[in-house]
Parts: structure tokens; sequence; C-alpha cells
């Protein structure tokens, strides 16, 4: 006698086959679908600029000129590409160290009552939006950070970098740098204390049974454990700068022609980043010459976050690799 | 700089959880002490308070008091830092810093010491390793990761790193149950030599490996599961093994139960 159970039985294996393979294909889909979408923004994006960039008269890589309204047609790259990645680069070099910090002090220093709602807190952070960081910045806090930039240029001001302009108040580079820095905190604080957190035990064991103190036995078992988690947080977080718009594009004032005519590498300039830049002149994209050319510039910054992101995946997956 | 260990009237607590209860001993220096005894009796917990690594888990303290000499570990003002430099570990789990080369490891310790002299650094390698019994077998690669060696060339070379900073007293904890026989007579051997310098303490589940390398061997044991460890008997190794006193002992030695 068969009995409804033993039919159940024999049928169960069948039916879980059938969810996998179900899932399989929503998986193979699902990723086929993402795959698909970065191709067609990638083609998009080159299809849009080749025209400009055919037109184009000046090296698009070098030249400091963005002159799309009238022919000949001239645009380049260069100012932009520097804006990005001084801002990204201060915000990454700022950001980084103080992470750490904070994610040590949240792993392995604060008491567990103190240590997760902190740590949720600062989870909380990373999903304001950035137009709050940009408002707040400019309305709040630039009047304190000025008496900082014109000490560092008083100070420093012999080095290039640190030389005045006349680039008025916090409309500079090294400003929307810092508040940059804020905004990536918050991922790279959250990031770098998970792996902190997952520091095998007898590692941290190894370290102090030696007789090594708590920062001691941070140095070597909890960093070097971490380190790739860091390194690629810090790379998420450069992503993440290298991209901003509206933050930045509400904080720098780009230059006046006149100012933009020799080149400065002081941080206290203003400028535009490729995303500031684009965003400004929106409006302006009315024949498919002048979007190709702003588009040409979002194509290099889609390249830049994405080789970024790609060095922080491959940091990633090495690192799996290791503590197996 | 072997030293004697006093124990006296030792409670160990997880919280409100009492683990431990009412250990006295002594431990004799330059001598190997088995710790034998069913799992989960305590033997890992109280020996992890001899060098108060139990304080790394969060919730856990001590009662009484464990004399190095003359030094009472658990007096104000000691640091727990200090004792675990004179106090050395050895682990279950062999745990090479996995980002180190053996060379390295070998002086993680010296380095938080603070010595730096090339010199002084490439003899200690030398002594430790070969103290260790892993020299020849590493002497060409000391600049290769650690976590490239065998387990118990990984173990060996955690008891280089102990011995490296020349600990008065050695504690071990089942040294040798992640490794395989050749490796665990290799760590035996080892301990055998090592106990004309040190004082070693090892906790074992193995009990031939208990009566092949110590002089003198205690019996931990729980009164019922929920309750307490406790110390049933401490002696000669070959009168607990041939002759204890406990009935407990007698049973559990010849394999009555646990
Ligand atoms: N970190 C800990 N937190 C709470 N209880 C623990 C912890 N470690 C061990 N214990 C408990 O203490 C008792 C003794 O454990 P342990 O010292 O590991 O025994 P053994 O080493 O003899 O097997 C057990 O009941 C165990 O559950
Ligand atoms: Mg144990």
């Amino acid at each position: 006698m068969t009995t409804e159970t033993e039919v159940a039985q024999v049928l169960r294996p069948a039916n879980h086959r059938r969810q996998d393979q179900v899932f399989k294909a929503l998986a193979i889909g699902a990723s086929s679908v993402i795959v698909a979408l970065v191709v067609l923004v990638a083609v998009f994006l080159v299809t849009q600029a080749y025209p400009a960039l055919r037109q184009n008269t000046a090296n698009f890589f070098t030249s400091r000129i963005f002159s799309i309204d009238t022919p000949p047609i001239m645009f380049g790259i260069a100012d932009l590409l520097w804006a990005t990645i001084v801002t990204s680069v201060i915000a990454v070099v700022i950001a980084v160290p103080l992470g750490v910090s904070i994610a040590l002090f949240l792993s392995h220093y604060a008491p567990e009552r103190l240590a997760r709602p902190a740590a949720q807190l600062v989870a909380l952070l990373a999903a304001v939006p950035s137009i709050i960081y940009g408002l707040w910045a400019s309305q709040l806090v630039a009047p304190y950070y000025l008496p900082v930039q014109d000490f560092l240029e008083k100070v420093l001001g012999w080095i290039p970098l640190f030389s005045a302009t006349n680039t008025s108040g916090g409309a500079t580079l090294m400003f929307a740098g810092i508040v940059l820095a804020v905004m990536i905190l918050p991922i790279i604080t959250s990031l770098s204390r998970e792996v902190f957190a997952q520091t095998p035990t007898f590692h941290e064991e190894a370290a102090l049974a030696l007789g090594a103190t708590r920062w001691e036995m941070i140095r070597t078992a909890v960093l070097p454990f971490g380190k790739p988690g860091v390194i690629s947080a810090a790379m998420l977080g450069l992503g993440r700068a290298l991209g901003e718009t509206i933050a930045v594009t509400i904080i720098i004032s780009s230059l006046s022609d006149q100012n933009r005519q020799s080149f400065s590498l002081s941080f206290f300039n203003g400028g535009e980043t490729f995303a500031s830049r684009i965003a400004n002149n929106a409006a302006e994209f009315d024949t498919p010459t002048k979007a190709g050319a702003y588009i040409s510039a979002g194509l290099v910054l889609f390249v830049l976050t994405f080789v970024v992101n790609a060095i922080a995946r491959v940091v990633i997956e090495r690192r799996r690799a290791f503590s197996e | 700089m072997a030293k004697r260990i006093d124990v006296k009237d030792l409670n160990v607590y997880y919280s409100s959880f009492k683990a431990v209860e009412d250990v006295t001993m002594t431990v004799e220096p330059r001598s190997v002490t088995a710790f034998i005894g069913p799992s989960g009796c305590g033997k890992s917990t109280f020996l992890r308070t001899l060098n108060r690594m139990h304080e790394v888990i969060p919730g856990a303290r001590v009662e009484g008091s464990v004399m190095l000499d003359d030094l009472d570990l658990y007096a104000k003002g000691v640091d727990p830092v200090s004792v675990r430099r004179s106090v050395g570990m050895v682990f279950q789990r062999p745990n090479p810093f996995p980002t180190m080369s053996i060379y390295d490891n070998v002086i993680a310790g010296l380095r938080l010491n603070g010595v730096k002299g090339r010199k002084d650094l490439d003899e200690a390698v030398e002594t430790s390793l070969k103290g260790a019994n892993l020299w020849n077998e590493v002497k060409d690669r000391l600049k290769k990761p650690g976590a490239g060696l065998s387990g118990g060339q990984q173990q060996r070379l955690c008891i280089a790193r102990a011995i490296a900073v020349r600990p008065q007293v050695l504690l071990m904890d089942e040294p040798c149950s992640a490794l395989d026989p050749i490796s665990t007579l290799a760590i035996e051997d080892l301990v055998n030599e090592l106990k004309s310098d040190f004082t070693i303490v090892i906790v074992t589940h193995n009990m031939q490996q208990a009566a092949r390398v110590s002089d003198r061997t205690a019996f931990f044991n729980l009164a019922a599961t929920g309750k307490p460890g406790r110390l049933v008997e401490i002696g000669d190794t070959q009168k607990i093994f041939n002759n204890p006193i406990e009935r407990a002992t007698e049973d559990y030695i010849s394999g009555r139960f646990g």
C-alpha cells in the first residue's frame, strides 16, 4: 500500500530539483540583465561621444579648453580630471585614517553597549542624501573652515599646492575634498569595522599571549587581517567621491575665464569636476555635438570609476582566497 | 628561569556561571605537568587563568590566588601584559601570524619587547627554531610565510615564537589535537627537551600522551553537567596512572567513562 507520505517523499527530490532550476534560471537572468545594462550604457556613451570627438580640434586628454558653442569645436578634460582627482584624493586621504580609527575604536575599544548603536548610526549616515551634505557644508560648515584655509595658506603657502588664489571662501577644491571625506567616511568606517570585527580570535590571542598590549595586538593581528578590506573600502569610497555630483556642484565655484588662463596647482583654487561640469551645463545639451562633448567627459568618469571599483573587487576576491 | 606556580582556592567564572571551583595545586619548576579530564571540565579555563588570558573573554573573572614564585599574578598593579610575557601559551589550533614570514613570526614577541638589533634577532630566531626542532626544516626559507608550513611545523613555529621571549612558564592547551601522529610525536619529544629550561603545563585529552610526556598529572572532573569543574587529584604521573587515590580517577584512566 502506498501512502500519501511515501508518494510525497518520492516526489520531493524532483520538486527540489525544479526549485533549484527555477532559481538558477532567475539568477542567470538577473545577472545577464545587469551585464547587458552596463554594456548598453557603455555603448550609449561611446556612440554619443564619438561624433563630437571626431569634430574636436583640440587634444581631448591634454587640452584645458572647453569651447563648444561655435566652430572650431575644441574641448579637453585636463582641468576636469585634475579637479576630480584632487578632490577625491583629498577625500580619501582624510577619510581613510579617520574611518579606520573610528572603526578600530568601535570594534576593539568601545564597550558593547556603545559600539552597537554607534555602528548602526554610522551605517545610517551612509544613507544620508548627498544634497543634504552639500547644503550642510556650504551653509553651516564653510564659515568654520575659512580660518583653517587661511592658516594653511599662511604656513604652507610656499608650497604650490597650498598657495593663495582668487577663489573666494569655501568654494575651493580643498573644501570640496573635505566635504567628500565626510560623505565617504561612513562607508569606509562601516566596512572597515566589519572586517576588523571578523579578525579570528585565535589570531588576536596569538598576539595577546605573547604579551601584546591591545594596540600591539591590533597592529600584529587586526590590521594585517583587515588590510585588504580597508583597501577595498577605500576604493569604494574613492569611486563615490569621483562620481559625487550634487554636493560638489553646490560647493565649488567654477573658475572665470580670466582665472583659468594659467593653470594653478593650488588646492585652494576653484574648478569643476567631471560630474559638476556636466551637471552645471545640463541645460546646454541642445545639439548632438555639445551633448557629445559632455558625454565624452562622462565616459572618462565612467571608465575611471569602473577601474577603481574593479580594483576594489579584485582585492576583495584575493582576500577571500587568502582567508580560506 | 623556570618558576613554580602555586594556585590557592581558585574559582573561575564566566559572568555568573562558575566554570571551575576551588582549585589548589602546585606546579613544579622544570617539569611537565599534564591536565587530563573529560571535555568541558574546565581544563582550558583553568589553564588560561595561569597567564590571565581568561581576561580576554568578556565576563570571565577569578577568585583566589596564583603565585609565580613570589609574585602574586592577581595582586593590584600587576599588568596582565607583563604576566603574559613571562608565562607563554601555545594553543590547540596552530596560529602563526598569517601575513608574517617564519622569521618575523619567531621574533614577534621580541619586537613587542623592543628588541631591535639584527644580530640579536638572527640569533634568537636560530636558537628558538632549534629549540623547537624546526631549524633544519625551515632554515632555507625563513623569509617565506609561516602559513605555508604543515600543521605540525606551524605548531612548532608557534612554540618557537613562545620560547623566543624566554618565558618562565609555557602553557600548552591540547597542542597536538589538530596534528597527525608523526607531528604529535615530534611535539612530545620537544616537550621533553624543553622541560630542562621551562616549567611546562600541558592540557591533553590523550591519556597515553599524558603518561608519555608528564612528570605529574592533574585530573579534573565535573561533579555533574552544569556544575563547575574541580581538581580531583594531582600527583606523580606514575602514581596517578597506576595507583590513584580517587575512584573517579581510576574510572577515567581505565576508560570506564569520559
Ligand atoms: N568563553 C566562554 N564563555 C562562557 N562559558 C565558557 C566559555 N568557554 C568555556 N566555557 C564553559 O566553561 C566550561 C569549561 O570549559 P573549558 O575550560 O573549555 O573545558 P575543557 O577545556 O576542559 O574542555 C564549559 O562548561 C564551557 O561551556
Ligand atoms: Mg579545552
